[in-house]
């Protein structure tokens, strides 16, 4: 059903550190490992030995920089998956009833055996979380890794999303924002977490952390130690010098 | 926007054909006989085949009749069950009209009701994109609405009804470039709303994620050709609107109204192609992209 529930049980989602991301690709990779030998049709590739490669990923990392007013510039790593929203534009839009949100835990699926393919959900999505399998002719989306996080066939440390379990950086935190004292709530509230595009009025579930301020013109207290040691030659190295034309 | 042929053909067409079965319905002209089946199969002709058309660019289309179930949120859903509606209704009076020479008046009023409906339904389908700021706005469902209704009337015959409208739907287009040139902008939707790093300061892009195409690109940031922009929206709305109101007023004549409709269809796909080309998608801002 097309029609947003009014609120949901549970809200489980990302955080995403973008102070700790070190821009890998970890993530994506195995995203994309993950969720095409799993739910749903595969994600495909188009040409991937050939001269244009493209293919469907659920998650990508983005790498910006960033200027502030005074002081060097930053990069910044980006990872951008679903952020299944609350109020989710790309699941009213749908006309067979594929897209959805879930009421018991807000996660926002695709029912591959409805999709018709015709991309205006990908169209309604501010982010670019959604891409038609150019093979499958089906949308694919970030599930939150739902055959993961509920599989109890699996280790308990591995019932998280694959780009969480895998990130080596620690940058990525899944958990529930219903619960105040969540993981996911307190980083929040402590890093001041931030909706993408909030002038949209999507309300994403996903919250990022700003990177932390850089510290500006302070040295290193070992600096000192390390100030060059340019003593004047002597003997041997002296006439080497010069006859080396150094002067 | 990707430009997609099938839908430009689908809604210019459907728009059109939707358009002359809502006059046929409301008795402009009121046909009778072999002269009715000919206009009913231009009428049918368009809107169907420009309804089959939309579903070349369906990725999985054996789900198509999955597309009447969401009506209550989905505008594209309302738009499948609406022309279905409108269909079936022109199609009891176009059977009336045609083999017992009768009109069924209350059949025909709500048939044309139900065409008009079903263009109102697909422009919303765009207008109520808030990710492409020109399409979301007024003059959306305004523009469709009256080129379906010229084209209809065109396509009817009713000149002194289309000479009119000509000139209004010409007015709206250039209204709708002019305000759509700005909108984005006005919007605010920036890289720094897109990533939250505005905090910081300005942001540009320091590497893709993907160094080849993808989707979204092909899709939603498309860019071909925007450069002849301005070119491509004088031609349109000159074929569109003074063209065939110049070639309306000559002394009447079926080449003359022909032609008047021949250039009316070529402004109108070009102005089609120029909606989705030209139309810019918040997506792109991650790519640092227009």
């Amino acid at each position: 059903m097309t029609e947003l529930p009014t609120s949901t049980d549970r809200k489980l989602g990302l955080v995403i550190d973008l102070d700790t991301c070190v821009g890998c690709h970890a993530c994506v990779v195995s995203c994309k490992g993950w969720n095409t030998e799993n739910y749903g049709a595969p994600l495909s590739d188009q040409d991937a030995y050939g001269a244009a490669p493209q293919g469907t990923f659920l998650n990508r990392v983005h790498t910006y920089e960033v200027q502030p007013p005074e002081g060097a510039a930053q990069t910044v790593h980006f990872p951008k998956s679903c952020l299944h929203c609350d109020d989710a534009p790309c699941v009213t839009v749908c006309p067979t009833g594929a897209s959805y949100k879930r009421s018991e835990d807000g996660i926002v699926l695709v029912n591959e055996n409805d999709c018709i393919g015709c991309g205006l959900c990908a169209w309604a999505c501010p982010y670019g979380a959604r891409e038609l399998d150019q093979a499958a002719g089906v949308m694919k989306k970030c599930t939150l890794c739902v055959d993961r996080i509920y599989n109890e066939n699996l280790p308990e440390e591995d019932r998280v999303p694959a780009c969480v379990r895998t990130c080596p950086a620690g940058a990525r935190h899944f958990g529930d924002f219903a619960d105040p004292e969540s993981n996911v709530s307190q980083l929040s509230r402590e890093r001041g977490g931030m909706d993408l595009m909030p002038e949209l009025g999507t309300n994403p579930v996903n919250k990022y952390l700003p990177p932390r301020p850089k510290q500006t013109e302070e040295i290193d207290i070992l600096a000192p130690f390390l100030t060059p040691v340019a003593e004047e030659p002597k003997g041997f190295l002296k006439w080497l010098d010069k006859a080396l034309g150094g002067d | 926007m990707h430009p997609a042929p099938s839908v430009i053909f689908f809604t210019v067409f459907s728009g059109m054909g939707f358009g002359l079965l809502a006059f046929l319905g409301l008795g402009f002209p009121a046909v009778t006989g072999l002269l009715a089946f000919a206009m009913y199969t231009i009428g049918f002709g368009f809107a169907v085949g420009g309804l089959l058309a939309s579903t070349f660019h369906l990725g999985n289309p054996k789900n198509a009749l999955k597309a009447f179930s969401q009506w209550r949120t989905s505008w594209l859903s309302r738009e499948a069950v609406l022309s279905v509606a409108a269909l079936l209704m022109m199609a009891v009076f176009a059977i009336g009209a045609i083999f017992a020479g009768v009109h069924f008046t209350i059949v025909g009023i709500v048939g044309a009701a139900l065409c008009i409906a079903t263009v109102f339904s697909t422009s919303m389908i765009y207008a109520q994109l808030k990710t492409v700021p020109r399409w979301n706005h007024v003059t959306t469902p305004l523009l469709f609405l009256l080129l379906s209704v010229t084209g209809g009337a065109l396509l009817a015959g009713q000149v002194s009804f289309a000479l009119p409208m000509l000139i209004a739907t010409g007015a709206v287009q250039a209204l709708t470039w002019y305000l759509g040139d700005s909108r984005f902008a006005q919007r605010g939707s920036t890289i720094e709303t897109a990533t939250g790093l505005g905090m910081i300061g300005k942001t540009r892009q320091f590497e893709p994620p993907h160094t080849g195409g993808n989707y979204l690109l092909n899709e939603m940031v498309y860019v071909i050709g925007r450069k002849h922009s301005m070119r491509l929206r004088v031609i349109a709305i000159t074929l569109m609107s003074p063209v065939p109101f110049a070639l309306l007023l000559l002394p009447h004549n079926h080449i003359w109204a022909a032609l008047a409709v021949l250039s009316h269809i070529i402004g109108v796909v070009a102005s089609r192609w120029l909606f989705f080309a030209e139309a810019e998608h918040v997506v792109g801002l991650y790519y640092d992209k227009r």
